[in-house]
């Protein structure tokens, strides 16, 4: 279990986490969600103990990380692949990882085989894919059977045989009653992997909530309509309190109206409906809105109720 | 490539149950040892430092026997007559000068040492390995003092291997014109066993530079600078009558002067520290690098 209570950290006159506060439970996947630059990853470190926070708390267990007899029985974490000397063979820089814990030496190679780099653990990490690294992290992470994991953006990089891969892994793990603390930019990935989602933006917390409540309380209705008299239909929803917006493909999609007040409102103004059909707007579009203030480099997308972004968490 | 993951696969039963006691030194120096040797950098660094220290001492030697041949043979190096007898004055000076002579290679190694003192920090820093390294061992008074002891280990004994090779190879080729000497004479033993320490602290110094900075070029050359380049400027100092301190007031405080104290023949009056307080007052810098660099290590952000 790790409890963040007040957690600020100041680069500079960045405030890049802001009086932070949230638990991450065990025995399930926590999703940590937010924009790039939101603050996640500063929120890892902290934990860990790479950086010092400003003010506030941070523990694992009860008691602050550093204090932990055997840190990697503890904690397992990937944070960024790179976190490697390329020029140190997979097995040797497990083996010096391992050392500093005293695990066995046959761990290594169980952790090798598990993430699939038993036949190149004498090649130096160097000249691995982006894909090999992150498993090598994923393996080093495992080293210590940890009681809690936590992976920034793995699936970065990764192929869709291996984002499956890590989506079971860290499905396995949570099934064990683990800790499992995943990061991520990109609601799609969280919705089909986190029990419990903690979303932040800016540093600060902006929710905290089981997936499920997430998703009912986030997602908007709308109804999609084409119509012969679009700008008709479009004035009279409007008028009725309606946000409309074109969609690309002729169509119309009303917010704020379910179908039957779609439907009787153009049965009352004689306006004749092709298609009317109420529609979920995607959990990703739920969170572009709910973080998109707090998104520190915007995208230059236009402003206004009806601008709904693009590029969903395509922000590099 | 699996894409299902069986408990037996994750969990092994490899780690067994939570040992009693705690992460600590002994871990520590293990991983950090394993880390020194599983990179090449640290092998090419190491033969450079034992063939140039070797190859440069066994060319000074040699330019010291052709120096002594060709005052034996009547004429100054380069041309002259030279009294009957000045061969067997110049004879004398190699001779008690002849163990510093086999060591004079140590003015390069010393540059590759800082070399890899910086590299033994640095590179965690420039890889991200650092992240990796303190995730698993938080505790970093213990991961700096091991990272300290393992490097300072080895270039301690790599510095003793370089010196001794060097002197042999030095000795061997002087004594082809007799002027060679042994580790049994007068402060020979001493100066070899001092060109190894000095090798050694040499790389602390720049380890501890390299733990304030955390960047390699910079470490590397902000120890060049101290080193070699601070030597090199305190030879422009002027002589002692000339002002209103002597030159050899700041001269012997320059670090490369005090610390080659231990292994630098004093006949020729350099040198006012004694070889034991100047090697003193450089293990002093060499602390003060440390120390610097163990509370940023401790402090600064990872």
């Amino acid at each position: 279990m790790i409890e963040a209570r007040g957690l600020t950290k100041k680069y500079g006159d960045t405030l890049a986490v802001d009086n932070l506060s949230f638990t991450v439970e065990a025995g399930r996947i926590t999703g940590f969600l937010g924009p790039n630059g939101a603050g996640k990853t500063t929120t890892m470190r902290l934990i860990l103990g790479l950086d010092r926070p400003t003010s506030g708390t941070v523990t694992v267990d009860g008691k602050p990380f550093g204090r932990h007899p055997w840190p990697m029985r503890e904690i397992g974490a990937l944070l960024d692949a790179k976190a490697v000397h390329g020029g140190r063979s997979a097995y040797n820089h497990l083996l010096c990882v391992a050392q500093t814990n005293n695990l066995p030496r046959r761990r290594i190679g169980e952790v090798l085989e598990l993430v699939g780099l038993a036949d190149v653990a004498r090649k130096r990490s160097k000249g691995f894919s982006l894909g090999m690294g992150q498993r090598l992290g994923i393996a080093c992470a495992l080293l210590g059977d940890p009681q809690i994991l936590m992976f920034d953006e793995p699936v970065n990089g990764l192929d869709p045989e291996g984002i499956l891969w890590i989506r079971n892994l860290m499905k396995a793990l949570a099934a064990e009653g683990r800790t499992v603390f995943v990061s991520s930019h990109l609601m799609s990935e969280m919705e089909n992997t986190a029990d419990h989602l903690i979303v932040i933006g800016r540093g600060r917390l902006i929710s905290d909530c089981t997936t499920a409540q997430f998703i009912a309380a986030n997602s908007q209705q709308s109804v999609r309509v084409r119509t012969p008299q679009p700008d008709e239909l479009t004035l009279v929803a409007v008028a009725a309190g309606a946000t409309v917006r074109d969609d690309a493909g002729g169509a119309l999609v009303l917010l704020g109206m379910t179908a039957a007040q779609v439907g009787d409102l153009a049965f009352e103004n004689g306006i004749r409906l092709h298609e009317l059909a109420p529609e979920q707007a995607s959990l990703e579009e739920a969170f572009m809105e709910l973080t998109a203030s707090s998104v520190e480099f915007h995208a230059g997308t236009p402003a206004g109720p009806t601008a709904q972004s693009a590029h969903a968490g395509e922000v590099a | 490539m699996t894409t299902t993951v069986t408990h037996e696969a994750l969990v092994g039963g490899a780690v067994g149950r939570q040992p009693p006691g705690r992460a600590g030194f002994v871990g520590a120096v293990r991983s950090e040892f394993t880390k020194i040797r599983s990179v090449r950098s640290t092998y090419w660094t190491l033969v450079a430092l034992v063939v140039g220290c070797v190859g440069i001492g066994a060319l000074f030697s040699w330019g010291q026997t052709q120096r002594l041949l060709s005052f034996e043979h009547g004429t100054a190096p380069r041309g002259g007559k030279v009294p009957p007898g000045f061969g067997e004055h110049i004879a004398n000076e190699i001779r008690s000068q002849a163990a510093s002579i086999s060591l004079f290679g140590l003015l390069i190694g010393q540059l590759i040492i800082i070399v890899l003192g910086a590299l033994a920090i640095t590179s965690e820093y420039s890889t991200g390995m650092i992240r990796t390294s303190l995730t698993a061992m938080p505790r970093r008074g213990t991961v700096f003092a091991a990272k300290g002891i393992v490097f300072g280990t080895v270039a301690l004994v790599v510095g003793l291997v370089t010196s001794f090779l060097a002197f042999f190879t030095g000795q061997a080729i002087l004594s082809s014109q007799h002027v060679s000497t042994t580790l049994g004479h007068h402060d020979v033993l001493r100066t070899v066993i001092g060109g190894g320490l000095f090798l050694a602290v040499c790389g602390l110094l720049s380890f501890g530079i390299g733990a304030m900075l955390r960047h390699t070029a910079g470490a590397i050359a902000a120890g060049i600078g101290l080193m070699f380049v601070l030597w090199i400027l305190s030879q422009f100092l002027p002589g002692p009558p000339s002002g209103w301190f002597g030159q050899e007031d700041i001269d012997k405080w320059i670090p490369f002067n005090a610390g080659s104290a231990i292994w630098e023949n004093q006949a020729n009056g350099l040198h006012p520290f004694s070889p034991w307080i100047g090697f003193a007052v450089f293990c002093c810098y060499a602390a003060v690098a440390i120390i610097g660099g163990l509370i940023v290590f401790l402090r600064r952000d990872a």
